[in-house]
């Protein structure tokens, strides 16, 4: 572990808090433009966020100490991700503290909070929102581990560096396991960002939420730090999704040209790929939330073809 | 001078809690003096056990003679690794339960106190002696005398019939399990007449007779463990026992029975086949499957956690099931591996369930309700149990950084490595079944969310919930112990690993420890760091840093203003407690998506009724399929019996002289 290293992974986390909103803007404002609306102006999360920390906070007055509290571990959880993540460099001073697993368990400890704290007030909505998100989580969580397993057994190692060092700077090798392993993986991602056709991130029709109706409670700095997060967590799986299935650009030790170029490659891959969800989203329709059990389903098979093609083919190689 | 040695002092802390429980007859009614005395002084006896085990690992067998059994056949007892890691659980658990329990009996409830206490102290003396037993008669004696005593605990309340009829149950099915262990016990000696476990040890039976052995252990101990298809007795007795006697049976007792099959597979048995593995890792994930699906469906919050055992059972069968397919291929570090997974996951189930257990009986005593659809909102009145609660919920979801996320990944590390297997099919289906242990955790985190969220949080949904206090200091002593066990257990994995690291290496000539010394205490990589690693600590220190710093700043940079106004709720006025889910309600995705795994009864309200009312009612397939046609049969046999005795002599001497007629003509020279 070095000193620029670490300085490296600080630069990391800071460009994931500063980039995350841009991203979710960028999101929307294809979207809109892809729907034929105004588009809200790109900074717009940026204005929101701000505007919610001035706010004061309104709190229910049910509410217990661990609806306060939640909203902050969520947050650190979400950084947590951000940091172990390879955006830039797989040079990560922190990446040991965490492997795919941990990072699975990451998000999975995110998710408890969030749904608790939606059922601390004690209305209909929140619990309904809480009983919905644990629903899509136990129906993704199995996708997204066989997804790692695939890359994992790829590169021998569920370290995250590592499989994306073996993968981007290892020899050329055509894995046709990593295409279904990387269609599941969208799925995977698209359920559990609450995206459409799961959930709708701009729904606030009340039967249909999932995300929304849990944070329905929650008002300024609280509402900020959840919105925050949900953008970190868009990026964070944004950046795995591309450190595992997109490697090129990654900088393996932390030189300042090398760093550079990854800096740039970052941003154009997730210009295209938040430009991709957009128009995704828009060619979808919202699916019942019993339909999610087949569409998540549908990404479980994937993910299991994805291990059993490299059983079969690519391990005798 | 002579100095006392391990085996001893457990020898002499299994005869103190004996003589403890016979203290408590010689004043049965005196309860301050058994609450306040017995109680504690168990509870100081069993960290003295645990200790003793700590100190003791590492270091070789030993062996004692307690003639204490017939004539010409003394209780053999050993010492060991794989013993020391059990005892260690035990005398851990059982301190926090014994401190919570000194809090938890009250004055004119159920049996007299004395007796509990002799009950409560000889389960503990009986299950010392069933991990300390080295041959076959004292480990059946200790082990039924651990049945018995529990099944008196377990009918404490022997006024109500459910009680009596779920203590009924657990007796028969503990029978079934002890002929199936001694029938076990019988084929391992192989006619020799030594049932010593030296002698077992010696014997080397051929592959037919030690499979048959072996499925006769998973039989006998998987029926006290609850694995399927002999766990009904599990969420029967466990709701049905008090609440400190529901934590030592779900946190101790099945792990008892976990080291029973490791001690057969492993010690007695000599070289496993490899299809053994299979059987127990199907079994497993059946179980598991099966469990953490009913534990999300009940509304019975102490049927919920039995369900969410077995569910955990289920998880350390799978891990067996791995460590025997590893051992057999002699994979070493493999099956060190999930034989550490394993061993990890009886400890950190001991922590968490019994946790969780005890908060149920002081939310028991607060509330005087068990059911979730009556509950809810008690973090505002018991903030204690409350917040200790949400460690156990942490772990018993299997996340991190707490103590059941730690075996959970060690497991879907060793099953990251099963396509090494040398065999044509297992390597592929192998890692597939990962998945479904990923679905058993993240189901589990439903069930403890439903659990956590519907007891604890949300508004109280009946009126008699604002009386409702906090845990005594006691209680709360028992609850601090054990949150404080799971934290640990999570944040220092390679401490905890280095230690059980001497019962892996006895059962499989291999361990990790060596691995996991060469990168610091803080990071677990069980392989290399390149490879795998998870850094519990700095995982935690990352959130706490931004958890406190982002309060700093955000308070600094704004504001910290705070109003309180009513739940919005979409703007929706008639805002009830009712409005929120009910135990039924949360758990209706499931009902839905896996509704082929349940047996449903459903009533719906119509609108013509005069008082509708919704009610769902979700049985047990088993009960169906297996049970009552195997109970049908055992009726129908026995009423053929019933005709033999027509009650009049002249038939029973009949019966007689055809009896000898036959014996002549068979036994002819």
């Amino acid at each position: 572990m070095s000193i620029s290293g670490l300085l490296w992974q600080f630069f990391a986390i800071a460009l994931a808090l500063a980039l995350a909103p841009l991203l979710t803007g960028w999101v929307n404002q294809c979207r809109a433009w892809l729907q034929n609306r105004a588009a809200p102006p790109l900074l717009q999360p940026y204005f929101m966020l701000h505007k919610l920390f001035h706010k004061d906070v309104v709190l229910a007055h049910g509410a217990s100490p661990l609806f306060v509290f939640a909203p902050y571990v969520v947050f650190g959880c979400m950084l947590l991700a951000c940091a172990i993540i390879p955006t830039l460099s797989t040079d990560l001073p922190f990446a040991p503290a965490a492997d795919t697993i941990a990072l699975v368990g990451v998000f999975g400890l995110a998710r408890l909070f969030i749904a608790l704290a939606a059922m601390d007030i004690g209305t209909s909505f929140g619990t309904l929102g809480g009983r919905r998100e644990m629903l899509i989580g136990f129906l993704a969580e199995p996708a997204l581990l066989m997804v790692i397993f695939t890359t994992a057994m790829i590169s021998q190692s569920t370290s995250v560096a590592t499989i994306v060092e073996t993968l981007a700077h290892g020899d050329f090798v055509i894995n046709p396991s990593l295409a279904f392993a990387g269609i599941a993986f969208t799925f995977v991602s698209f359920a559990e960002n609450a995206r459409v056709p799961v959930d709708n991130p701009a729904t606030h029709l009340e039967l249909t939420m999932i995300h929304e109706a849990m944070i329905l409670e929650y008002s300024g700095r609280h509402l900020a730090l959840i919105e925050w997060a949900a953008a970190l967590k868009l990026y964070a799986y944004s950046c795995l999704g591309l450190a595992l299935f997109f490697p090129w650009g990654i900088a393996e030790g932390d030189s300042a040209a090398g760093l550079l170029l990854a800096i740039s490659a970052l941003i154009a891959k997730l210009a295209v790929g938040g430009a991709l969800l957009a128009l995704i989203e828009t060619i979808n329709a919202k699916v019942r939330i019993f339909r999610a059990p087949e569409f998540l389903g549908t990404a479980f098979l994937f993910a299991v073809l994805g291990l059993l093609v490299r059983l079969l083919l690519e391990s005798r190689v | 001078m002579f100095a006392l040695l391990p085996i001893d002092v457990l020898l002499i802390a299994a005869g103190t809690w004996l003589a403890l429980g016979l203290a408590g007859l010689a004043a049965p009614r005196n309860f301050r003096y058994i609450s306040k005395v017995l109680f504690p002084l168990g509870a100081a006896v069993a960290v003295l056990a645990g200790l003793t085990s700590l100190s003791f690992l590492g270091s070789g067998a030993e062996t004692a003679v307690l003639a204490v059994g017939l004539p010409g056949l003394p209780f053999h007892l050993r010492l060991d690794n794989l013993a020391a890691v059990f005892v260690l659980l035990l005398g851990f658990a059982a301190a926090g339960i014994s401190v919570f329990a000194a809090g938890y009996f009250r004055k004119g409830e159920g049996a007299a106190p004395g007796l509990l206490c002799l009950q409560y102290h000889f389960f503990l003396a009986a299950m010392l002696l069933v991990l300390l037993a080295d041959d076959a008669y004292a480990f059946m004696v200790a082990w039924e005398g651990m049945a018995l005593s529990s099944f008196f605990l377990v009918t404490t309340d022997h006024r109500h019939a459910e009680i009596r009829r779920a203590g009924y149950l657990y007796l028969l099915i503990a029978h079934v399990g002890a002929i199936a262990i001694l029938l076990c016990f019988g084929l391992m000696a192989s006619g020799s007449g030594d049932y010593t476990f030296a002698g077992m040890r010696a014997q080397s039976l051929p592959p037919f007779w030690a499979s048959a052995a072996w499925l006769l252990a998973l039989l006998g101990f998987g029926a006290k463990a609850g694995l399927l298809p002999v766990h009904v007795w599990l969420p029967e007795a466990h709701p049905a026992a008090p609440s400190p006697v529901s934590a030592m049976m779900s946190g101790v007792m099945l792990k008892t029975a976990i080291y029973g099959l490791l001690r057969v597979s492993f010690d007695l048995l000599g070289e496993p086949l490899w299809w053994w593995g299979v059987v127990a890792m199907a079994v497993g994930l059946a179980t598991a499957l099966f469990g953490v699906l009913y534990s999300t469906v009940q509304s019975d919050m102490k049927r919920l956690l039995a369900y969410s055992s077995i569910e955990n059972i289920g998880l350390i069968a799978v891990a067996l099931g791995l460590t025997l397919l590893f051992h057999a291929y002699r994979m070493a570090a493999l099956a060190a591996l999930a034989m550490t997974a394993l061993l990890y996951h009886c400890l950190a189930h001991a922590g968490f369930k019994s946790l969780l257990f005890l908060c149920t009986g002081s939310v028991l005593h607060a509330t005087k309700e068990r059911s979730l659809g009556r509950l809810g909102g008690l973090i505002h009145r018991m903030p204690w149990v409350a917040w200790l609660a949400l460690a156990g919920v942490i772990a018993g979801a299997g996340l991190p950084p707490l103590s059941g996320f730690v075996s959970e990944w060690l497991l879907l590390q060793g099953f990251l490595f099963s396509p090494g297997l040398p065999h044509p099919w297992l390597n592929m289906v192998v890692p597939v079944a990962a998945a479904v242990v990923a679905l058993v955790a993240a189901l589990a985190g439903f069930a403890m969310v439903k659990f956590y969220g519907i007891v604890f949080l949300g508004r109280m949904r009946e009126e008699a919930l604002k009386d409702a206090h906090d845990a005594g200091r006691w209680e709360r002593a028992g609850l601090v112990w054990l949150a404080v066990l799971t934290f640990l257990l999570g944040v220092l994995p390679t401490t905890v690993i280095r230690l059980i690291d001497a019962a892996t290496r006895q059962l499989l000539g291999a361990g990790l420890a060596d691995k996991v010394r060469e990168h610091g205490w803080w990071l677990l990589a069980p392989i290399s760091p390149d490879r795998a690693s998870y850094a519990p600590l700095v995982f935690l220190a990352v959130i706490a840093a931004a958890v406190l710093l982002g309060r700093q700043l955000v308070h600094r940079l704004y504001h910290g203003r705070l109003r309180r106004s009513p739940a919005w709720d979409c703007g929706y006025v008639f805002q009830g407690p009712r409005a929120q889910d009910t135990a039924e309600g949360f758990s209706q995705p499931i009902r839905r998506i896996f509704e082929p795994m349940f047996r449903m009864e459903r009533h719906f309200p119509t609108v013509r009724d005069e008082q509708p009312y919704y009610s769902v009612k979700v049985e047990d397939h088993f009960w169906n399929w297996l049970y009552l046609p195997l109970a049908r049969f055992a009726d129908g046999i026995s009423r053929l019996i019933i005709r033999l005795q027509g009650g009049r002599i002249a038939i029973y001497l009949l019966y007689s002289f055809l009896t000898l007629i036959v014996l002549l003509l068979v036994a002819r020279p």
